[in-house]
């Protein structure tokens, strides 16, 4: 079995497939604690959790906080309006206090990309990338990959398609840098001002025809398509968007029954997908929520505990 | 013709301290009167002359005296200077260098500055008008060429703001500037995105015989880009600046250039595209040039994949290909000048998340070796001759500057070089005030080991 020596997960591009694979094992044997009436193990008893989120988020946040506690951490969140970075203190210099404080894990959530690796490169303590701007957010990309294998037994040889906003997703650079890893088949699906075809070079598929990925996907991770606002030169609108790209009742329709439908959250219902597909018996969206806290704990545990499954 | 500004590194003794008249028209009798009277002149020895503007390249010696090249008088000589297996250069000159004074001396003063660009060879530079305040008044040239008469160790040319405080709508005050002594215009660091703009700046411009240097970023194409767009910025999530962000104004300067039929110089090339856009509309006469930095093709945008905010500047790195396409270039013709975009910042700037660094590196010390390992000794693109005139002649008669020669009279301004010397830098030995620099620990072969300005070394390698 592979052996973890890492302080810090800043991304699943630095992993090998070995590597992903021991946090997916240990996260398998994480996952049983939550399902017992007492739901903690002492395995990091003492230690000082800091949820560091300089960007705004809940459910990332939450999942962390609920995993450091099963495993029996102290945990403090902190968020940019809260911290000195409104008074113009560096983030180093913020997560040097922090190491001084002798806080042993940081997960950081921030909004430019390399900056867990900036943190990591410089302290002492674990650094856990809670995601950094487009670059990763390993974590979500190893709990959509558990979650995956959990139904498939295996990765190897899937045909994955990740559909949406591929440009500036996080979500989906950790799913293609892990899932690559592991030797899955994944295909990029959206409109090409978001998906451009240069991703081939990372070694997937581009298409910008979801009908004609349908009928071989085995999983259909789709992605939270930002408001036009936001986007608003990169495609013309929402009505557009989802009469080609949304996962419609009729385009669900044509998935492979044991083909998954997955997605990090928070959904849109009705935009990148249907509400009912959504709720449908192919969807595992709330599976990947409850996977998402053995994951955390198990990239808690071997970064900050120490190495071998728990007992 | 502007008047460079600096003061000696070393304090001047002694008669040659005095005004003396120009070299050139004295007799050979007379100097040898004023050698017998102990004026100081000096014999450089069997080194290899390579002098581009005078298309010559021959062992022999060198003879200054009183802050001028003179004619061979053997047996005059007070002091030599053995170069041999060194090559004797004409002072090199670096027409793209940001001296931050005034506003940003935390990050370079002219002192510190041209103490590197002697260490790198360096006996002239051209300072950005990108201080704080603008260079875009008289009063601001006047500041800074006064600061250099008495800090500078090397030559100090000043350029004056294309616009008002840079920003790319008024025409800052040219007849002002060129009687304060600017060599040239730039917003470098800006880009004047108004196409009128920058055609009656050109316009103008040319009353006064002024180049016009252009940073070339279409803002739009660009927006919040720090790296070039490709492979590289998908991997790591980092906004892209494409190609044809500097493209598209490159070719906005040809179109101009053509229509005025005036000069406009492209600073910091770092896409292929760009070089072949330059190149044909030179072979048609247009009044187009552009200038590589090392960096661009010593690096490409994998450095990035670290999030090291020291391999981050503007125009970012860019691929194996745009590396072939400027070298190319180089060796064609097309790109005629040599500079390093020096661009010092404090370390606690550089310090930070990656997209809230500054752009930019330093390089005076390092350039002549990066180019040279690169183009003479490694790829052979061009020759020894060739390297010299692109940091000598080539930017001496773009801006008009009476240096970059060794005839009879110019300045005694004299760069020796060792082509031969591997060496490695090191960038804690670094003269100037800040580090940035992706090449710590990088090993070349070649350096400059002795910087002459008007006759007096301004740095040796000890």
């Amino acid at each position: 079995m592979s052996t973890w020596t890492r302080k810090d997960l800043t991304g699943l591009d630095e992993l090998s497939a070995g590597e992903i694979t021991f946090l997916l094992d240990t996260a398998r044997a994480f996952k049983g604690v939550g399902e017992r009436s007492l739901k903690k193990v002492p395995a990091l008893r003492g230690k000082t959790l800091v949820n560091f989120f300089v960007e705004p988020s809940t459910r990332t946040r939450t999942s962390f906080e609920v995993a450091a506690m099963r495993l029996s951490a102290d945990v403090v969140n902190i968020s940019a309006t809260a911290s000195s970075l409104q008074k113009g203190e560096t983030l180093k210099d913020t997560a040097l206090n922090l190491q001084a404080l002798h806080a042993d894990i940081i997960v950081l959530r921030h909004s430019s990309p390399g900056s867990s690796k900036f943190l990591a490169d410089r302290l002492e303590l674990s650094i856990i990338n809670a995601g950094d701007g487009a670059h990763e957010h390993p974590t979500q990309g190893l709990l959509d990959i558990f979650t995956i294998r959990e139904k498939f037994g295996k990765i190897e040889g899937l045909n994955i398609a990740i559909v949406g906003d591929i440009l500036f997703s996080r979500v989906a650079r950790s799913n293609i840098f892990g899932l690559l890893k592991l030797g899955a088949k994944v295909t990029l699906v959206g409109p090409s001002t978001l998906v451009p075809k240069s991703f081939e070079k990372l070694g997937v598929r581009v298409s910008h025809r979801i009908d004609e990925i349908l009928a071989e996907a085995d999983v259909v991770n789709l992605l939270r398509i930002q408001h036009e606002r936001q986007r608003k030169e990169y495609f013309p609108g929402l009505g557009e968007y989802i009469s080609i790209f949304g996962l419609t009742k009729a385009r669900a329709e044509k998935l492979n029954p044991s083909c998954l439908i997955m997605h990090p959250g928070p959904i849109n219902r009705g935009v990148e997908i249907d509400s009912d597909v959504a709720d449908g018996a192919q969807s595992v969206i709330l599976e990947q929520v409850t996977n998402g806290i053995a994951v955390r704990m198990a990239v808690l545990y071997a970064c900050a505990g120490g190495a071998g499954l728990p007992a | 013709m502007s008047e460079p500004d600096r003061c000696d590194c070393k304090s001047r003794t002694g008669p040659d301290n005095q005004a003396s008249p120009c070299l050139d028209l004295i007799s050979i009798a007379f100097l040898r009167d004023l050698s017998g009277q102990s004026m100081k002149i000096t014999r450089i020895t069997n080194g290899r002359i390579i002098d581009p503007a005078n298309k010559r390249d021959e062992v022999a010696d060198l003879w200054f005296a009183d802050g001028k090249i003179i004619a061979h008088q053997p047996g005059s000589e007070t002091e030599t200077i053995d170069a041999s297996n060194l090559v004797v250069s004409p002072g090199l000159i670096d027409i793209h260098v940001h001296l931050r004074e005034p506003g940003q001396s935390h990050k370079e003063t002219i002192a510190s500055a041209t103490r590197a660009a002697a260490a790198g060879g360096f006996t002239s530079v051209v300072a950005m008008p990108n201080t704080s305040p603008a260079a875009d008044s008289a009063a601001t040239i006047a500041w800074i060429k006064d600061k250099a008469a008495r800090t500078a160790c090397v030559n100090v040319f000043t350029t004056g703001a294309i616009t008002k405080g840079l920003k790319g709508e008024e025409l800052a005050p040219y007849g002002a500037l060129v009687n304060a002594g600017v060599v040239a215009l730039t917003d470098d660091g800006h880009c004047i995105q108004n196409h009128e703009v920058m055609r009656r700046a050109v316009e103008y411009a040319k009353m006064f015989g002024l180049v016009v240097m252009d940073h070339c970023q279409d803002y739009s194409l660009v927006g919040d880009g720090i790296m070039h767009e490709g492979e590289w910025s998908l991997r790591l999530g980092l906004p892209g600046w494409p190609r044809a962000g500097e493209e598209m104004i490159v070719a906005r300067n040809i179109l101009l250039a053509e229509h005025l039929d005036s000069p406009i110089h492209c600073q910091h090339i770092s896409s292929g595209g760009s070089v072949r856009l330059i190149r044909d509309a030179r072979a048609r006469g247009v009044k187009i040039s552009g200038e590589v930095c090392p960096h661009h093709i010593a690096l490409t945008d994998a450095g990035l994949a670290s999030f090291d905010s020291n391999f981050k500047m503007n125009p970012p790195l860019r691929t194996e290909a745009d590396i072939v396409a400027l070298i190319e270039g180089i060796a064609d013709g097309t790109l005629t000048i040599l500079c390093s975009d020096h661009a010092p910042h404090a370390a606690y700037e550089k310090e930070v998340e990656i997209d809230h660094a500054p752009f930019g590196i330093t390089g005076l010390e390092n350039e002549l070796a990066i180019f040279h390992d690169i183009l003479v000794h490694k790829r052979k693109a061009i020759d020894l001759p060739r390297l010299i005139a692109l940091y000598t002649s080539e930017p001496a008669a773009l801006l008009k500057l009476d240096r970059g020669t060794l005839s009879t009279g110019a300045p005694a301004d004299i760069t020796l070089i060792d082509p031969s010397l591997d060496w490695t830098f090191d960038k804690n030995a670094s003269l100037s005030l800040s580090q940035n620099t992706p090449f710590h620990g990088h090993a070349w072969r070649g350096r400059a080991v002795r910087t002459i300005v008007s006759g007096e070394t301004a740095w040796s390698l000890s």
